[in-house]
């Protein structure tokens, strides 16, 4: 199915999170890194949601409180102190990352503020040990160019990473705070996004110039995209954390998949004469009907005193079973609901029964008692009765909205590019002073200084490279998304080696290195220039390089001298190979006396399968040449 | 200052003056080719003259640095913040009632997230509205006493703070909580240990290490934590009420001559010093951890002693200490001095004779220890034995601060050197220990 994105009303804003290459975290001294193994340091908290004056208060946020969660962290010494914990106010802002930030910026034509005020948006899930996330806009209003179209940018801001979580067990969430307080940029840009494709590619120029001011963390984790996403009839739905590039245009065209479905099953619900009133929040306790249930689930459950209990939803046999996106249908959206608000591991609808040992006859009762009608569904739920109340709660609140259409929810992004309920959207962004970080003005002194030594531009750049050295469009564009890009031209100036070959090395050859496993990343620059040069001066050749980097990446800071003399790659002698091409001729003398010219293909793999790597194929190949017309002529 | 533009000074404060603006209006700001537009926000005390803040759509506040050819301009007046708080829980009038007495150092508040003005919240219904907990402890009465930052207390305000806590205790209170700020909560607590005598309720202090406005803030749980001591407590003493690891989990409950803050920003920040901590709550079980305790009683007859001398002073030795800081003292009109020497209660042989002077002069001087934990001995060394001679007077173990308020105390009791000497040296509200064991398991740690 084609679908028409500009007809649909399609808008996409985007937010890009990359963190920030530093040598300390935004707000203290330790090291931007995380940790393995088991945590040295755990302790516990919960975070109560704070009262506004306005009186608002985050619903999901004050219901996590009263149900008692908690929250774990877990540290090491290592890449954590007392400002992550939130034992000790934070230390003054960390000037590289502000530098960095305002590169970026400038690159991207935005506007600098004058001071920058550190600002605390609350975020009570537990990512954040204070209950909020420090950030401050840097730099308003840029833009940037995607294929000739010019891309606004809301704002470009700093701000720290939060803990990862690492685990949920009943009411405790289990958090890692060494990513806590890593320095994040954040670029957004207007919603004027209209096609997945289009999002894809503002996405990759925004990386490119964060890449280009060469201080940015590479891999993965290291990124993270926030989409903003809607259409017309729809609603807009906040995509959090998508970690790859590749995946922005398939998530954008599930959601849009996913709205479209949902449109349509409100249109069935309202043509079926139903109505949100009709969704009634009356919750039945049904654990008799499966007292004796083949049922494991539930079997299970009752054994351990748990209750079973069922809601009626009018009106929607049929719908829950509705597959929106591959895998996903609208009893998974009310399963995801009940998950967050009940705490329970799952529900069962009557669209799915008999099925998983749940009997027709336990079925029929259910309906029964429910005075469900065929045209209706029931959902059940199994946990203890309070949960159960509060997740089938949440599946009828769920109900009421899909009578509606599409509900606004943040919902976090599955590595398959599909998407799962994560939270509600939160009201007006909740944001106050980071009181214990004095505001820092932004001299045009400093603008100056740094707009001076500005990086070139990706676009430039590329042009450039194609210009100056002769490469082909997609060795300089591959060069641009590496992180060789300074490299190759110090290695084409120092050495004499063929820029298009040092390009393709460092970009085809290394990726194809790093897929087989071998640790491209553990050679430093000055062995990589070694290398070329061993090359360019006929040392070595051409074809012995992946060996050469494969020992490298195993004899950390070792001479690339030593890699050739240990994998017994050096070159032969000019007459040395001479006398190799002389007596591979002599032993087939008949054979080129008869074919003449022909014979060369056959001679020179003979020649070639034996001294690979040591000797240079294009010599090699005059010298037979040579060799094979003295004698046919 | 402007009240209506807090912070402001200068130039930014001579221009938005002009304009007739105030923070919460809508401002308008061009210069350079671009548009700055918000909420106008109050300034940083720590901020220049030369910059605007304003709350720009996204939420994000940004500095506007003014330039004399920007226009700026006044668009609206900004919505006066309505509050409705949820409804308060249900009262119980079945519960023990506590009075809170606030001294500064809020415990409660909220967030003006337009301006980002943080108000206190201090009437018994916005307690129970922000910690909805507390009203299945105790019914509660508040009272706004003061409310400075703690290093701005003295004395007397010891004094107005015991009145206070004896009159709610007479009316009727079965536990008063007092809301402190941390950094001088030591020494309020030593002294309501001296003023509030033959106590029948428990009288608790409570602080916060991290400000009340964060989602994080141990406020709440420390304030919690004390009602549930005030109400329920079996003894009848001051204590200190604080977090007693990182986590929120355990409140420790710290005897009032015996705490000290120990760090300066940890939620943990308060341990008792040179005894076994006090009492626990955890899982809202109060568990007594001390051998004996004075226990609570139905009738209302406490004592009240609330006077302090102020001519009081706590020196530090260090070396090559000036003994004229000590003659300078005594010239002033000091009427006692605690010395926080070091080790075992050593100062060097030059002070010797200021310190003679001192004693000749009435003025009563006791020997402390700046090691902190641990007791003075002064019969160990000479330079000990000879201070002893001259008429110092060994406090043993102590607590310098501690030290210091009682010596305000007894001299606010009595004007006679010797009963002083004895009323000082008396164990009166545990301030003394007289063994000191090694803890069986160090008091930080924690299960989680
Ligand atoms: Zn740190």
């Amino acid at each position: 199915m084609k679908i028409d994105y500009e007809k649909l009303g399609l808008k996409v804003g985007l937010e890009c999170h990359q963190q920030l290459d530093t040598k300390e975290k935004l707000f203290c001294s330790c090291k931007p890194e995380l940790f393995k193994g088991e945590p040295k340091i755990t302790f516990l908290r919960r975070l109560r949601p704070t009262q506004s004056e306005l009186g608002q208060i985050d619903p999901a946020a004050y219901f996590e409180f009263k149900k008692g969660v908690k929250i774990l962290y877990e540290a090491d010494p290592q890449t954590s102190c007392l400002v992550e914990m939130d034992e000790e106010p934070p230390h003054d802002l960390n000037r590289e990352a502000l530098d960095i930030t305002l590169t970026a910026a400038l690159m991207m034509n935005a506007k600098p503020v004058d001071e920058v005020h550190v600002m605390r948006k609350v975020v009570i899930d537990g990512s954040n040990t204070t209950g909020f996330q420090r950030t401050c806009v840097v730099a308003l209003g840029g833009e940037i160019q995607v294929d000739g179209k010019k891309i606004p940018i809301e704002h470009i801001s700093l701000e720290e990473d939060a803990a990862r979580k690492t685990g949920e067990e009943g009411f405790i969430i289990r958090y890692r705070i060494d990513r806590l307080c890593i320095p994040l940029i954040e670029v957004a840009t207007a919603p004027v996004i209209h096609s997945p494709k289009e999002a894809e590619k503002v996405a990759l120029t925004i990386g490119r110039i964060l890449r280009a001011t060469g201080k940015v963390k590479r891999g993965l984790g290291t990124i993270r995209q926030d989409l903003n996403i809607s259409i017309r009839e729809g609603a807009l739905i906040e995509v959090k954390g998508v970690q790859e590039l590749e995946l922005i245009s398939k998530v954008i065209e599930l959601e849009v998949q996913r709205q479209l479905a949902l449109i349509q099953i409100s249109e069935e619900l309202k043509a079926r004469g139903v109505t949100e009133n009709q969704i009634r929040d009356k919750i039945i306790d049904v654990t008799p009907i499966f007292k004796d249930t083949k049922c494991r689930v539930l079997r299970r459950a009752i054994k351990k005193k748990k209750h079973v209990m069922a809601i009626k939803l009018p009106g929607f046999s049929g719908l829950l079973g509705r597959e929106l996106i591959p895998g996903l249908r609208l009893g998974t959206e009310m399963a995801d609901r009940a998950r967050f608000w009940g705490r329970v591991g799952g529900i069962l609808h009557t669209d799915e029964l008999p099925k998983y040992g749940v009997s027709k006859e336990e079925m029929d009762r259910l309906m029964e008692i429910l005075e469900a009608e065929p045209q209706d569904a029931v959902v059940i739920v199994a946990d203890a009765k309070e949960n159960c109340i509060d997740a089938l709660r949440a599946v009828a609140e769920r109900a009421r909205e899909a009578v509606k259409g599409v509900p606004e929810e943040t919902r976090a992004a599955n590595p398959d590019g599909t998407t799962r309920y994560m939270r509600p959207r939160p009201g007006a962004a909740r944001m106050y002073p980071e009181t214990d970080i004095p505001p820092i003005p932004i001299t045009d002194e400093h603008i100056r200084r740094l707009r001076k030594a500005l990086p070139e531009l990706p676009e430039h750049r590329i042009r450039r490279l194609i210009k100056e050295y002769g490469i082909n469009k997609k060795l300089a564009l591959q060069l641009q998304d590496s992180e060789y890009g300074d490299l190759f031209e110090k290695i084409v100036e120092e050495t004499a080696a063929s820029p298009t070959l040092v390009a393709a090395t460092l970009t085809e050859t290394f990726k194809s290195l790093k897929r087989e496993g071998i640790k491209v990343e553990k050679l430093r620059d000055n062995q990589i220039i070694k290398i070329f040069k061993l090359i360019s001066t006929g040392k070595t050749s051409k074809e012995a390089l992946p060996e050469i980097v494969k020992w490298l990446s195993e004899h950390e800071s070792a001479n690339p001298m030593d890699a050739v003399e240990a994998l017994g790659l050096s070159m032969l002698p000019k007459d040395e190979v001479q006398r190799i091409i002389r007596e591979i001729i002599s032993r087939n003398r008949e054979l080129v006396v008869e074919k003449g010219e022909r014979a060369f293909g056959f001679l020179m793999g003979l020649i070639m399968k034996k001294y690979r790597g040591k000797v240079n194929a294009e010599e090699v190949s005059k010298m037979l040449r040579e060799e094979i017309s003295k004698i046919s002529s | 200052m402007n009240e209506k533009l807090p912070g402001y000074k200068g130039e930014a404060l001579r221009i938005l003056e002009s304009l007739g603006a105030e923070t919460g209006d809508f401002i308008y700001i061009e210069k350079e080719g671009k548009v700055y537009e918000g909420t106008l926000m109050p300034r940083s005390e720590l901020g220049d003259d030369k910059h605007i803040v304003i709350k720009i759509k996204s939420g994000y506040n940004i500095g506007v640095r003014i330039t004399s050819d920007m226009k700026i301009e006044k668009k609206g007046s900004g919505a006066k913040p309505s509050f409705t708080p949820p409804p308060p829980p249900k009262q119980r009038p079945d519960l023990p009632r506590v009075t809170i007495i606030s001294t500064g150092g809020t415990i409660a508040s909220r967030v003006d997230y337009r301006t980002g003005a943080v108000r206190p919240a201090i009437s018994a219904s916005d307690l129970y509205s922000i910690v909805p907990e507390l009203s299945d402890i105790a019914l509660i009465d508040t009272e706004i006493l003061f409310s400075a930052f703690s290093e701005d207390l003295t004395p007397k305000h010891w004094t107005k703070i015991a009145e206070r806590v004896a009159e709610h205790i007479k009316r009727g209170a079965h536990g008063v909580v007092i809301t402190h700020g941390t950094d001088t909560m030591g020494y309020t607590a030593a002294a309501l240990s001296f003023a509030l005598q033959n106590l029948p309720v428990p009288v608790v202090l409570v602080g916060a290490q991290r400000s009340e406005d964060r989602p994080s803030s141990d406020a709440a749980e420390n304030l919690i934590g004390a009602v549930q001591c005030a109400a329920n407590a079996p003894f009848a003493e001051v204590v200190v009420a604080m977090h007693q690891t990182i986590s929120d989990e355990a409140i420790a409950i710290h005897r009032g001559t015996k705490v000290r803050k120990l760090h300066t920003s940890r939620r943990d920040a308060f341990k008792t010093v040179n005894a076994e901590l006090f009492a626990r709550i955890l899982d809202k079980k109060i568990i007594i951890l001390a051998d004996d305790f004075n226990p609570r009683r139905n009738d209302r007859n406490l004592i009240l002693k609330p006077r302090f001398e102020e001519k009081v002073a706590l020196i530090k030795f260090y070396p090559g200490m000036n003994p004229k800081i000590i003659d300078w003292h005594v010239e002033e009109g000091y009427r006692g001095i605690i010395l926080e020497g070091t080790g075992l209660g050593h100062v060097r042989r030059k002070c010797f004779s200021s310190i003679r002077k001192a004693i000749e002069n009435g003025v009563i001087v006791a020997m402390t220890s700046q090691c902190i934990w641990g007791r003075v001995n002064m019969n160990v060394y000479a330079n000990g034995r000879d201070l002893l001679s001259i008429g110092v007077i060994p406090l043993g173990d102590m607590l310098a601060e501690t030290a210091m308020v009682k010596l305000m105390w007894v001299l606010g009791q009595t004007e006679n050197l010797e009963e002083a000497r004895d009323l000082l040296t008396k164990n009166i509200a545990h301030e003394f220990s007289s063994r000191t064991v090694e803890p069986v398991k160090p008091p930080e740690t924690i299960s989680v």
